[in-house]
């Protein structure tokens, strides 16, 4: 069978790629389209490397097929800073230390920002239980915890 | 290897005729379906996927009562607010199932057809009295929840059919349900056992119908007429409760596993739906 041909959008960019049926997004992602900040920890939906926003709703890209992505918007960890400025929830893991050996920080990052955009004031119970599927194996939970926290109180001052 | 073909069909008719071919599988959410891909567990000829269908995707209010779509997601249906403060215990069950990225995919169809006797979505829908409409080659029928899965992993769902939708008949005023679950932590696990329960008062605080449904103690989700029996007739009071416990321990044939032996499920259950009547209780009293 000829692969398929999708048209989807990635970072507000309209973008075309030829895949096979079991190609997921996250390995389109990758190998076809360079973009790799998106990890692939487990392939099983169970660690959250690879989460990314699929029309705003938190999914992970192991999970969907790339052929999937037709007609639909992609936001990947690529598209979280704005040009060379981080954005805070990103400046603040820098400033909290909040990463070890980092294979972790894009999917913590796309998922406490999809967290922040609903609800700007979260507990930190919410936070936790937001961000239990995705797993930091160099267990740096608390500090992860506490950046999350900490962008969250910047971005209302600053809002 | 064969290549696998996909399709995305945009009607329910599409639908049927593509799955009819062999080899072939649904995909709705995919939180099953792209791990057994990966493993080798599985290796369709076709892949189905049914979000293309517009009755698959909504939430609606009906004559009878709410429609949700078999491929709805569980972000989305937790996100509806009337159906949410309708069916708290569907809710609070479905939204259990995974991470927040995996509610962001998986479906009520998806996580009945997958036929795990620890879904944690089943009880729910079998306590709140769900239907559903199941297409197939044949036309259209309407199946009770607790008729669909037979034992782990099987189902009466024959070839070319799947599931539609499904049907919450509106339930008469005083009417509550609830979902446990216990796991040995916190989040992210399996139901070592789930209890859920939905009942209805009459305006004297007399119980006129409840409905007792257990996961994870037997090969499928387990409904349990007597201690939905036990409570009926009774204000839901201590007596009864006890009765409703029993009822549900008595019903149990658990597999014997690292997660829970026998007689520890056996015992937690009876528990965990002793728990969800009280809670079932407080939402019907407020309804």
């Amino acid at each position: 069978m000829a692969k398929h041909h999708v048209s989807t959008t990635v970072n507000h960019e309209p973008v075309e790629f030829l895949c096979e049926t079991q190609h997921t997004l996250l390995d389109v992602l990758r190998d076809e389209l360079d973009l790799t900040g998106s990890k692939e920890g487990c392939g099983t939906g169970d660690c959250g490397a690879c989460s990314v926003l699929l029309d705003g709703r938190l999914v992970c890209a192991c999970l969907v097929l790339g052929v999937e992505a037709q007609g639909h918007a992609i936001t990947t960890i690529e598209g979280v800073a704005k040009g060379g400025e981080l954005h805070p929830i990103q400046q603040q893991f820098l400033d909290d230390a909040a990463l070890q050996c980092g294979i972790c920080t894009p999917g913590f990052i796309v998922a406490a920002k999809a967290l922040l955009d609903q609800n700007p004031d979260p507990t930190e119970t919410e936070v936790r239980f937001w961000l239990a599927g995705n797993l930091c194996r160099c267990t740096g939970y608390d500090k992860i915890i506490r950046a999350v926290m900490n962008a969250a109180a910047k971005m209302r001052e600053e809002a | 290897m064969e290549a696998i073909e996909y399709t995305r069909p945009s009607t329910i008719d599409d639908a049927v005729r593509s799955l009819t071919a062999a080899g072939a599988r649904v995909l709705a959410g995919g939180t099953d379906l792209l791990v057994q891909l990966r493993g080798g567990y599985t290796r369709p000829a076709l892949i189905v996927d049914i979000k293309g269908i517009a009755e698959l995707c909504r939430v609606e209010q009906t004559a009878r009562g709410f429609r949700v779509g078999a491929a709805v997601a569980g972000a989305e249906l937790g996100a509806h607010q009337s159906f949410a403060q309708r069916w708290p215990g569907v809710v609070e069950a479905f939204q259990l199932i995974g991470s927040t990225q995996i509610q962001g995919r998986a479906s009520l169809g998806g996580n009945l057809c997958n036929a795990s006797p620890a879904a944690d979505s089943v009880p729910a829908l079998i306590a709140a009295g769900a239907h559903c409409t199941i297409a197939g080659p044949g036309g259209q029928r309407e199946a009770a929840v607790e008729d669909i899965c037979t034992a782990p992993g099987k189902t009466t769902l024959a070839v070319g059919e799947f599931i539609v939708d499904f049907l919450f008949p509106t339930p008469p005023a005083h009417t509550g349900d609830a979902y446990l679950r216990f796991i040995p932590r916190s989040e992210m696990d399996i139901a070592v056992v789930g209890a859920s329960v939905c009942l209805t008062l009459d305006s004297a605080g007399v119980c006129t119908a409840a409905r007792v449904c257990l996961g994870a103690v037997a090969p499928r989700a387990l409904l349990v007429p007597a201690a939905g029996a036990a409570l009926v007739g009774t204000r839901v009071d201590d007596a009864a409760l006890a009765q409703l416990a029993a009822a549900a321990s008595a019903a149990c044939s658990p597999i014997d596993d690292k997660r829970g032996t026998i007689e520890y499920r056996t015992k937690v259950a009876g528990v965990l739906a002793r728990r969800a009547a009280v809670a079932a209780l407080a939402r019907a009293r407020g309804n």
